[in-house]
């Protein structure tokens, strides 16, 4: 397998959020600022590779007929071991992040590749395609993120551009859903001038 | 009257798909058609509703006695798609034609995560067991006027003239966007 | 039989992992809570030289608990750090930890933990707005805590009076809960 396409699949071909159209409540749930869309991506990519990883360890000693519970516990594991840890050392990330964390265990995308990729191929090769895959969730939220921040608060990374308020829409819930809606528009632009 | 609180609040003020951001994937995905909308709707407030008397009385009896809070997303993830298996086995026996109907999206009820989302809602808000019952029927009742009104919308749209690029999910978001903005006009009724 | 078994060990093996994660982590996390605690007291109730997160009275008051951190300077009582909630906020549920001094005047207030609206709600914490400005060296005797609009002394948020209501609402709890222990001591 070419690692190098199995790695970069997850960045533009088939990205998570904006081609695949997977893990989108996280998508819009927490990209209030770059930083918090940085942070679940991260946090994200930590189970999608561990998860995987152990998939694809495992594959051949699990049953097909519980495969699936049996990898929903697995992948729950992950996501708790990054709940603890978040809550422990980086707290106020933790409380940005929210419900959210929790969440990742239903996150189709995590759920998705350990179903459709690491029960049937080698170890190696589904760690990298969690880490595309998961790399490339993290640089989608972080990009959203950072055009909701700057449009909304008028800041990047939480650092301050301008004084005073800005179009507080795109903080708040609607202002989550036409900020996707349009960057869809752009990735579709986008795909149409590279094909 | 409480009671009559939190439901208004779960289907209006914090609707769970336009505001709490939850249950957005069949919120796109199975919007397409009304029948199909309502189908999942049911299925969902189903599930939803079991799950979370279910999940509280594991939190409040087992969890936390024991001391063992750290287990709660996987004992309550693993009673989600238990509870969604048994859907599945009840309905094939009892109405095929829904079974039929509903397809591949019964199963992906297990990864809703409005589903996980109310539950663990309703155990951080510290309800009792009548009120997470009345919780998770308000929010179920709350993702099924969002999903049947835009399914609703989305079979107009199929009809109307949209730009290449915005057709299909793009367009979907937008709608989406400004329904979430209609929905703010709820806010500060309770 | 074997797929329950396999099921079973799975999540045996998931346990014990998240046993040891659990234990490892119990400590910084305990940590990482007891300083946003402390924090918060060093802004409304500043120059203590004791641990007034170790010196906790409880109070159970409309259904939930409040929290009573003594703040010393050698053996005088620098005031009490009340951590104090209110339910009817915009979005719900947030915290505040009030700073009284002991003759029951407001030393200063910070916002613990909120979900209010951005632009809008989220103006009462302290570098957003001079909102909670008003309220230093107030005492809640002479000084009627609610806005303006219902009769109170209380200038509120601009276009955000169920958030300056709910703060309000806080903050008289507060005191009901200082006054409360002062009656018990």
């Amino acid at each position: 397998m070419n690692q190098w396409k199995n790695f970069s699949k997850g960045f533009i071909k088939e990205n998570a959020v904006f081609v695949l159209f997977l893990g989108l409540c996280p998508t819009l749930g927490v990209t209030t600022s770059a930083t918090n869309g940085l942070g679940m991506g991260l946090a994200t990519t930590f189970v999608l590779v561990m998860s995987n990883l152990v998939v694809s360890l495992v594959k051949n000693l699990i049953p097909d007929k519980v495969r699936i519970p049996a990898f929903i516990v697995i992948i729950a594991t992950f996501v708790t071991v990054v709940e603890l840890v978040m809550k422990g050392y980086v707290p106020a990330l933790f409380d940005a992040l929210g419900l959210f964390i929790p969440l990742i265990v239903v996150n189709c995308v995590v759920l998705g590749r350990a179903e459709a990729f690491a029960s049937k191929n080698t170890i190696w090769s589904s760690l990298v395609d969690g880490a595309g895959m998961g790399l490339g969730f993290t640089m989608a939220l972080t990009v959203l993120g950072a055009v909701r921040e700057l449009l909304g608060s008028g800041a990047f990374f939480g650092m301050k551009l301008i004084s005073g308020d800005a179009m507080l829409l795109f903080i708040l819930p609607p202002g989550a859903f036409l900020a996707l809606g349009y960057l869809l528009v752009l990735a579709n632009m986008i795909k149409e001038k590279t094909s | 009257m409480e009671y009559i609180l939190i439901i208004i609040s779960a289907v209006f003020v914090s609707n769970i798909v336009l505001n709490q951001f939850l249950g957005i994937c069949p919120f796109i995905g199975v919007s397409s058609k009304v029948e199909t909308a309502i189908g999942m709707t049911g299925a969902v407030t189903f599930v939803m509703v079991i799950a979370t008397l279910v999940t509280y009385l594991i939190y409040h009896s087992v969890l936390v006695p024991l001391d063992i809070v750290y287990m709660r997303t996987i004992t309550f993830i693993l009673v989600i798609a238990s509870l969604v298996q048994l859907v599945e086995i009840i309905l094939k026996k009892i109405s095929p034609p829904l079974y039929q109907a509903l397809g591949i999206f019964l199963p992906l009820i297990t990864t809703n995560c409005a589903v996980l989302g109310v539950a663990v809602l309703a155990v951080q808000k510290d309800f009792g067991l009548l009120e997470s019952t009345v919780y998770a029927i308000g929010n179920a009742i709350g993702f099924g006027l969002a999903l049947i009104t835009f399914s609703g919308i989305r079979e107009q749209l199929d009809l109307l003239n949209v730009p290449k690029r915005m057709k299909g999910v793009p367009i979907a978001f937008i709608v989406a966007g400004l329904m979430a903005l209609a929905f703010m006009g709820f806010t500060g009724i309770v | 039989m074997s797929m329950v078994a396999t099921l079973f060990v799975v999540t045996l093996v998931a346990a014990g992992l998240l046993g040891s994660v659990f234990a490892l982590t119990k400590e910084p996390i305990r940590l990482a809570e007891l300083k946003k605690k402390n924090e918060a007291i060093q802004v409304v109730v500043p120059g203590f030289d004791n641990v007034p997160s170790q010196e906790v009275e409880r109070i159970f008051m409309d259904g939930d608990s409040l929290y009573l951190y003594t703040a010393r300077l050698g053996d005088e009582v620098l005031g009490t750090a009340v951590e104090t909630f209110t339910n009817t906020g915009f979005s719900g549920e947030f915290k505040l930890m009030v700073g009284f001094a002991p003759d029951g005047s407001i030393i200063d207030i910070a916002v613990i933990k909120h979900s209010e609206t951005p632009g809008l709600g989220d103006k009462m914490e302290k570098g957003k707005s001079d909102f909670s400005v008003q309220f230093m060296g107030k005492h809640p005797n002479s000084f009627n805590l609610s806005v303006k609009k219902d009769r109170g002394d209380v200038d509120a948020i601009t276009a955000s009076t169920i958030t300056s209501r709910a703060y309000c609402d806080a903050v008289t709890r507060a005191y009901g809960a200082f006054m409360e222990s002062q009656k018990n001591n």
